[in-house]
């Protein structure tokens, strides 16, 4: 049992530090720092660069551009983009349909799709849920039907994650009912946004942000060399994604980042005559999530190194996701309680860059905390609920 | 990064599993614990010719070298086999103040039959009104000429009542809850003026509480410089908090197997209860603690060899987490086992009950989440 960085390690922790030091943009460096939201292009320019340098392709094998980094250097790279405070990567390309495009898709697939989902040139969306298919996704009513060489596809998508940007949307949609199982029949296909018949409408969440997306397909025409893998067999290609998926959502790092942050608000902020960090109360509370956090990391890291042995990453993958959005849930909880009073104030357009100084209510952040903890009410829903999550463990892990 | 154990980790794990499975059932435990001396005097034995006892200590004090994530394997076992005999006590702790501070002459003396198993040792650290500060000692060791005299009472002396050998710490200077001052001391328990009140623990082990009242011993039984004890008594109860979570970490898992096993063959209403949802979830959870607490027992682990801050926070987070979530497993496995769980017929009882006094010990949940809210 040894996790101490070897030399080598040691060389690319300051090859990847020094490139967020140096390398980041000023101007998205401030918005992040300042908590002012990104736009599409913030976004796009962050993970262009990244591209840049050969590093989009975290998880990607070296044959289809990706780092072929093992699983001390993905750590590595998680942890230290997490304490540059950079921003995520978007998921739905590169870390979703990039994956089951190179796994499963045909060589034309893979030459028309893969360039441009590592060049981030293509915005990728996620359409899985509907409006009657949540937790049970093998519900799914959306349906698509074969016309010639032509999908033709019927239904509603929801939940759909930054799809007001998204230029091309991959879905499940069942292709036959005439199933033994229903996770059988539905197939895995890409849809370009642009297509006749495609509608997107907003939908507000709870914070007044605007997030997630329904979409709406009415006859929506699509080639036959856009369904990827074999028809039918779309759920397997789904799960094995989600898998994959929730072995990153833990967000230790970023977890860790902010639990720091935290502290140092504590230390320094003197609301009530005294800085909070004088409140035992409060300390503990933080100390009892580091404690969880850092029992989360080596759970992570155990799953990660059972992965780069040879084991396929199991349904314990489950507990990273709901421990990991249990953890991000308890930070918030604790940035709201920090602010006190001043979590109140509804003026999420005070996070602009151009908003007047003088005019600024609150300390920092402390105005969008109430916010981000009723926005991040969703991370114990999405991904496959938390509950959801506990009967995957129960029926495959306890054999319940 | 490596979690997988060496060669000759895994011949000890393979070692200990095996002597838990064919010598040491639950009905042997139950008899050893109830005999008068709380333990098996052959088993212990036998922990010596399998070399156990000589884990933790230097090859040149006829030891094997072996670390923290050996003491992890083996105490993970013992947890796992609810083994009443003394290691913590002998080992851990007496003996962890010897390989740490005896000189050659006083590894002779007390260190190779310690470790050959035929002394029986003990470190007594607790006070009645130290509670969890191991630096408050009022039991006091006067200068008289080239002898020591100690007078003071000890409580909760584990292995007190069996042990020929007491490593006392008293005061030699400074105040009650000073770091300095404190001098350890090797006392014979058959000394004059020495009163052993042995008793049995409600997790099966036995303890004693012990008083002193003017004990002389020579200088040549001073463990150590002189109001140079902290440090050591520190570090021993360092080692020996990972110890007991290691234990712990075995009992959380077995108590969840055979939670979940029960419950697969449990039929109520019909069906096996394991087929409800509000009891898959609770057990899910219990599962996770196991994972989690473990993940927290392998970096501590981990640290230990390298000392410093980081060691201290990893041993004060993994007893937090064992005081914590650890009772919840306990509490939960009695519970998923019905009217059964509160029996004393039934094992998981008496796991439970080793669980919640490691939670008693060596500085409770909230003693540890305390030092870790330091800023």
């Amino acid at each position: 049992m040894d996790v101490t960085l070897t030399a080598d390690d040691l060389a690319f922790r300051d090859e990847v530090r020094a490139f967020f030091h140096d390398e980041f943009p000023e101007d998205i460096r401030e918005k992040q720092d300042r908590g002012i939201p990104l736009d599409r292009e913030d976004m796009v320019r962050f993970q262009q660069l990244l591209h840049k340098k050969g590093w989009a392709g975290v998880n990607w094998p070296v044959e289809y551009g990706g780092t072929g980094w093992n699983i001390v250097q993905k750590y590595i790279f998680s942890s230290e983009m997490a304490m540059a405070n950079a921003p995520e990567i978007v998921p739905f390309g590169l870390g979703m349909v990039g994956p089951v495009i190179y796994t499963f898709g045909n060589e034309e697939q893979k030459q028309k799709f893969l360039p441009d989902i590592l060049a981030s040139k293509v915005w990728w969306c996620q359409g899985y849920s509907e409006p009657g298919s949540g937790s049970d996704l093998a519900s799914l009513k959306t349906k698509a039907d074969l016309d010639g060489d032509e999908w033709v596809i019927n239904g509603t998508k929801t939940w759909t994650t930054l799809g007001q940007y998204a230029d091309w949307i991959f879905c499940l949609v069942r292709t036959s009912s005439d199933v033994a199982r229903r996770q059988e029949g539905i197939s895995f296909i890409l849809v370009d946004m642009q297509s006749p018949g495609l509608t997107v409408n907003p939908i507000i969440t709870i914070e007044g942000g605007h997030e997630v997306n329904e979409i709406h397909f009415e006859n929506v025409r699509v080639p036959v060399g856009n369904l990827v893998g074999e028809e039918g067999k779309g759920w397997t290609y789904g799960k094995v994604l989600l898998e994959h998926e929730r072995t990153g959502t833990a967000g230790v790092h970023r977890s860790a980042f902010r639990l720091e942050k935290l502290r140092e608000q504590a230390a320094t902020s003197v609301r009530g005559g005294e800085p909070l960090a004088n409140d035992n109360n409060f300390m503990r509370k933080i100390a009892a999530v580091e404690v969880e956090l850092k029992a989360l990391e080596f759970t992570e890291l155990r799953t990660l190194a059972a992965v780069s042995s040879g084991k396929a990453p199991g349904a314990e993958s489950s507990i990273l996701k709901f421990k990991g959005t249990e953890i991000q849930q308890a930070i918030d909880t604790l940035f709201m309680e920090a602010a006190g009073y001043y979590a109140l104030p509804f003026v999420p357009q005070q996070f602009r860059f151009d908003y007047p100084e003088d005019e600024f209510i609150g300390e920092g952040s402390e105005t969008k905390t109430a916010l981000k903890y009723f926005n991040y009410r969703k991370a114990s829903i999405y991904g496959g609920s938390n509950e959801i999550q506990r009967n995957i463990v129960a029926k495959h892990v306890l054999g319940l | 990064m490596d979690f997988s154990l060496n060669d000759i980790q895994s011949m000890l794990l393979d070692s200990v599993q095996k002597f838990i499975a064919n010598d040491y059932d639950f009905d042997k435990r139950q008899s050893y614990s109830d005999s008068e001396q709380g333990f098996s005097s052959e088993v212990w034995t036998t922990f010596a010719e399998l070399g156990w006892t000589a884990i933790p200590f230097d090859e040149e004090d006829g030891g094997i070298g072996g670390g923290p994530i050996d003491l992890m394997i083996v105490m993970e076992q013992f947890g796992r086999g609810m083994i009443v005999e003394p290691y913590l006590a002998n080992i851990v702790l007496a003996g962890g103040v010897l390989r740490r501070v005896a000189t050659t002459e006083q590894k002779s003396q007390w260190l190779e039959p310690l470790i050959g198993g035929e002394l029986q040792a003990a470190l007594a650290f607790v006070e009645p009104q130290g509670r969890y500060d191991i630096a408050n000692i009022t039991t006091t060791a006067d200068s008289d000429g080239d002898d020591w005299v100690i007078s003071g009472t000890k409580s909760v002396v584990f292995n007190g009542g069996n042990a020929r050998l007491l490593i006392v710490p008293a005061r030699t200077g400074g105040d009650p809850s000073d770091n300095d001052g404190i001098t350890l001391f090797a006392v014979d328990t058959g000394a004059d003026g020495i009163n052993v009140r042995s008793y049995k623990t409600v997790d099966g082990h036995q303890a004693a509480d012990i008083s002193f009242d003017d004990v002389r011993i020579p200088d040549a039984n001073r463990l150590g410089d002189v109001g140079a004890g902290f440090a050591t008594l520190d570090a021993v109860i360092d080692d020996a908090t990972l110890a007991v979570c290691a234990e712990a970490v075995g009992i959380m898992r077995i108590l969840t197997e055979k939670t979940v096993e029960y419950s697969k063959n449990r039929v109520q209403f019909g069906v096996p209860i394991g087929s409800f949802q509000a009891l898959q979830h609770r057990m899910v959870d219990m599962f996770t603690a196991c994972e989690q607490t473990y993940s927290l027992l392998v970096w501590a682990s981990m640290t230990a060899s390298a000392g410093g801050d980081e060691a201290k926070r990893a041993v004060s987070a993994i007893k937090y987490q064992v005081g914590t979530v650890g009772r919840k497993v306990g509490e939960e496995a009695v519970q998923l086992h019905g009217g059964m769980g509160v029996t004393w017929e039934l094992d998981v009882a008496h796991y439970f009950k080793r669980l919640t006094a490691i939670g008693q010990i060596l500085g409770n949940a909230d003693l540890h989440l305390d030092r870790l809210a330091v800023n």
